[in-house]
């Protein structure tokens, strides 16, 4: 599909820019899926934390990320129980208000209360909903095969939507898009590494979580253009701490919470939207590209809190990415409710500890509304970190 | 109204013998720890029992011990143990009793757990992994997560035989294969072949067994309670599976529950209400919750429960005991997948529970700990009613936390739920 659905940022100065990039991720009524629908596009919803949008793409769908929103889930509340996690209610309240209509949903088991949304959506929309059974046992010599025929498997699915074939050929142009768009993304985060001073937290964040919502070829286009932009801002360097976030692999903290952390901190490395950035090489465009998919899956991927790897133990890769990023401290969140983030915190924490690393722990919801406590607190932490 | 314990000691037997075995059990446990024997921890949901007895490892199931500290009423101190430790106090009670456990050196109610030289956990339950991540740091033991690819939708379980299902059961008998190398290098035994035909054909007596005392609860009255003997024969289930202990027990209990419907012999209790239970018991005032039930006459017939915490053993799975490996791949990719969808996708077993176990109403019983569980139940809830014109009771607690436990508020709805029902079968009469 040629048309843009995202054109507000084109012609725009940078800060232009980021602002439309802001006010869409921010958007619930997600306009840009709305007009790729209007012109007859079909969309494919995907829950978090990773899923293989190549495969949705090469059928020429939309693959669009559901990560909960900014809503009241006031339809979606009746059908769950207590104590659960807001995301939960808030994407399956996308799709029963209407605000986002699908031709079909896929999920992942990522943790106990997500492995049932696929059976609460299927019984509450007409489309088919499906579970992807991504590999828990990536150790296994048999994993990455077995990934190649879910992938296969999710390519019959896809097909069935689409009404056409997806060939071979399709997947390997879809691989080279999202290959350029990996490439993309990791230069942001090395520009928000290396320079954070000339990329706010929320900032990056926007720029990310756009690709959830619109085509990937645009949203190379968007990142083609502001990279260039961030390099030449105009941004003193402040002092301020380095640290790295952890806890944003499902659940979003809401911008206003990262403007919060950025207001003191630079925020150098994150799991925020890893899903979007879970491959961590360009995956080769010839061969057998579902094949070629899993194999990166499995051996040249992040982590995550709701992955288990041996290779990727999960206190020595918190340090990893704080050494990686040469951060002096963690801020660790959990989103209320969500059983994987809370138990990680005890494992970062003793971690933390072992190395003698300050650290800052607070729980988040998507849809919190008052920053002043958190603020003060942070401010305290890193006041003491500078003053120490 | 049932017949005394007479009948040639057959009536009552089972919940007898089922709590012998829980002792004896725990007894071994003990003494293995006191050995150093390490154990090999696993879940109920895909335990693998017949593949670990050929390397002779005790096995923990840490879910059993964490329920058994909350029916002895002491889950409260494990918990708050594990809360001072760092963990939330809304993650799941289970992990949280296990943790303390295990900072007690394995200190528990019903004797000493042993250490774990291994751990094997499905993907059934996320927590599982996790869980099993908290060992592996604490003790460095090799952690075994064994994928079960589930039903990839409602409906859509692959047909046995079929391309999809065959590549699933293949990957689990990779999967398997990698396992017992492991098993051989944990335990220092060789895998011996014949012995796993010998615990699989136990496990077959076992698991047939239990899917008959299932159906024999279609009897009027029906001859067990599913909440409170169920729990029992369902310990048995999980804990001897693959024993010759495991099997004998399963067949005294046909025996017993046959001669029960055969006599017209029900539960202690003179039945007025057939039930379905669905979620998890809660544990912290086990038997007094029962009560709320019985007291207006109600018997749990047949629950979710006995489905998915039995790791879809209610199936009934026979192992091809020519082709060992291969059947028992297929037995876990079976049981396991049908626990999960017992689970997720539970309303047409609910239906088939209500039909054929001739069910008067429903009890919805999700609870805080556990959300694989629960996350779906008031949305299943909504679905079944919309086939079935049956009465349900929706009350929510906790299987391990009596924090979240509101006795009194539960026997207001309880009774609320009774005299509904009374009033239903009054107008139905008048009518």
């Amino acid at each position: 599909m040629s048309t843009a659905v995202f054109p507000d940022w084109q012609g725009q100065p940078l800060e232009r820019i980021l602002y439309h990039a802001r006010e869409l991720v921010e958007d619930a009524d997600f306009p840009t899926v709305r007009r790729w629908r209007e012109a007859g596009g079909k969309v494919v919803g995907h829950f978090q934390v990773y899923f293989p949008e190549e495969i949705a793409h090469a059928a020429g769908l939309l693959p669009l990320k559901l990560r909960g929103a900014p809503v009241e889930p006031t339809q979606a509340e009746s059908h769950f129980g207590s104590y659960l996690c807001s995301i939960i209610k808030t994407s399956l309240e996308l799709a029963l208000s209407g605000r986002v209509k699908l031709e079909l949903f896929v999920t992942h088991p990522i943790c106990d209360a997500a492995r049932n949304l696929a059976g609460v959506w299927g019984r509450n929309v007409t489309y088919p909903c499906r579970i992807l059974y991504l590999p828990q046992n990536p150790n296994s010599a048999a994993a990455a095969a077995y990934l190649r025929d879910e992938y296969d498997r999710l390519r019959r699915a896809v097909e069935e939507i689409a009404g056409r074939p997806v060939t071979d050929d399709d997947l390997r142009g879809s691989i080279t898009v999202f290959n350029e768009n990996r490439r993309l993304l990791r230069a942001l985060y090395a520009l928000k590494r290396d320079r954070p001073w000339l990329v706010a937290a929320d900032e990056a964040y926007a720029l990310v979580a756009l690709g959830g919502l619109i085509p990937r070829e645009e949203h190379n286009d968007v990142l083609h253009a502001v990279l260039p932009l961030l390099e030449q801002r105009a941004a003193p360097r402040q002092d301020r701490i380095r640290v790295i976030l952890e806890g944003g692999f499902c659940e979003q903290p809401p911008l206003d919470l990262l403007r919060v952390i950025a207001r003191s901190c630079y925020v150098v490395d994150d799991d925020l939207l890893i899903g979007l950035r879970w491959i961590t090489d360009d995956v080769p465009a010839v061969g057998d590209p579902l094949a070629n998919l899993a194999r990166a899956y499995v051996d040249h991927s992040a982590h995550s809190p709701v992955q288990h790897d041996l290779r990727k133990p999960k206190d020595r890769m918190l340090l990893e990415r704080l050494d990686g990023a040469r951060a002096q401290a963690a801020i660790l969140m959990s989103a209320k409710m969500c059983e994987p983030g809370l138990e990680e915190l005890v494992v970062h924490t003793r971690a933390l500890d072992g190395r003698g690393i300050p650290y800052f722990v607070s729980e988040f919801e998507e849809n919190m509304t008052s920053f002043d406590q958190l603020e003060i607190q942070l401010e305290t932490f890193v006041e003491n970190l500078l003053f120490d | 109204m049932t017949t005394p314990v007479t009948n040639a000691g057959i009536v009552g037997r089972g919940n007898a013998a089922g709590a012998q075995l829980f002792r004896d059990w725990f007894q071994g446990l003990s003494a293995a720890a006191e050995q150093g024997r390490g154990a090999a921890y696993v879940f109920v949901m895909g335990s693998l029992a017949e593949l670990l007895r050929v390397f002779d490892f005790p096995i923990v199931f840490p879910e059993i011990n964490s329920l058994q500290a909350a029916v002895r009423r002491v889950a409260h101190e494990y918990l708050n143990e594990a809360e001072n430790y760092g963990y939330s106090p809304d993650i799941c009670g289970y992990v949280k009793a296990d943790v303390a456990t295990q900072l007690r050196g394995g200190a528990h109610p019903m004797g000493k757990i042993p250490k774990p030289a291994l751990a094997i956990c499905t993907n059934a339950c996320n927590t599982y992994i996790k869980w099993g991540e908290i060992w592996e740091r604490m003790y460095g033991m090799p952690l075994f997560t064994l994928d079960v690819p589930g039903s990839r939708g409602a409906g859509l379980a692959s047909p046995r035989g079929g391309d999809d299902f065959e590549r699933d059961r293949r990957y689990v008998e990779a999967q398997l294969g990698e396992l017992i190398t492991l098993c051989e290098r944990v335990s220092g035994q060789r895998f011996d072949v014949d012995r796993l035909r010998e615990h699989l054909r136990h496990a077959n007596e076992l698991t047939t067994g239990w899917q008959r005392v299932l159906e024999l609860n279609r009897s009027r009255p029906a001859v067990f309670n599913a909440l409170s003997d169920g729990t029992i024969y369902l310990g048995v289930a999980n804990g001897f599976r693959g024993t010759p202990e495991g099997a004998a027990f399963f067949r005294d209990l046909v025996e017993e529950m046959a001669y029960k419907a055969a006599h017209g012999i029900g539960t202690t209790i003179e039945e007025r209400w057939r039930l379905v239970f669905v979620g998890v018991p809660c544990y912290p005032i086990f038997r007094r919750f029962g009560e709320l039930f019985t007291d207006w006459g109600g018997v749990f017939v047949n629950s979710t429960y006995l489905r998915f915490a039995s790791g879809g053993a209610n199936l009934g799975f026979v192992y091809d005991l020519a082709r060992p490996i291969e059947s028992l791949a297929e037995g876990v990719l079976l049981g396991v997948r049908h626990a999960m969808d017992s689970m997720f996708f539970q309303t047409d077993a609910l239906v088939e529970m209500i039909d054929t176990h001739a069910a008067d109403g429903i009890v919805y019983h999700p609870i805080k700990s556990c959300r694989t569980v629960s996350t779906g139940l008031a949305d299943t809830r909504r679905a079944l009613m919309a086939r079935r014109d049956i009465p349900s009771l929706f009350v929510e607690s906790d299987m391990m936390d009596r924090r979240v436990v509101s006795e009194a508020q539960m026997k207001n709805r309880v009774d609320a739920f009774f005299e509904g029902l009374g009033a239903r079968r009054h107008q139905a009469a008048a009518s």
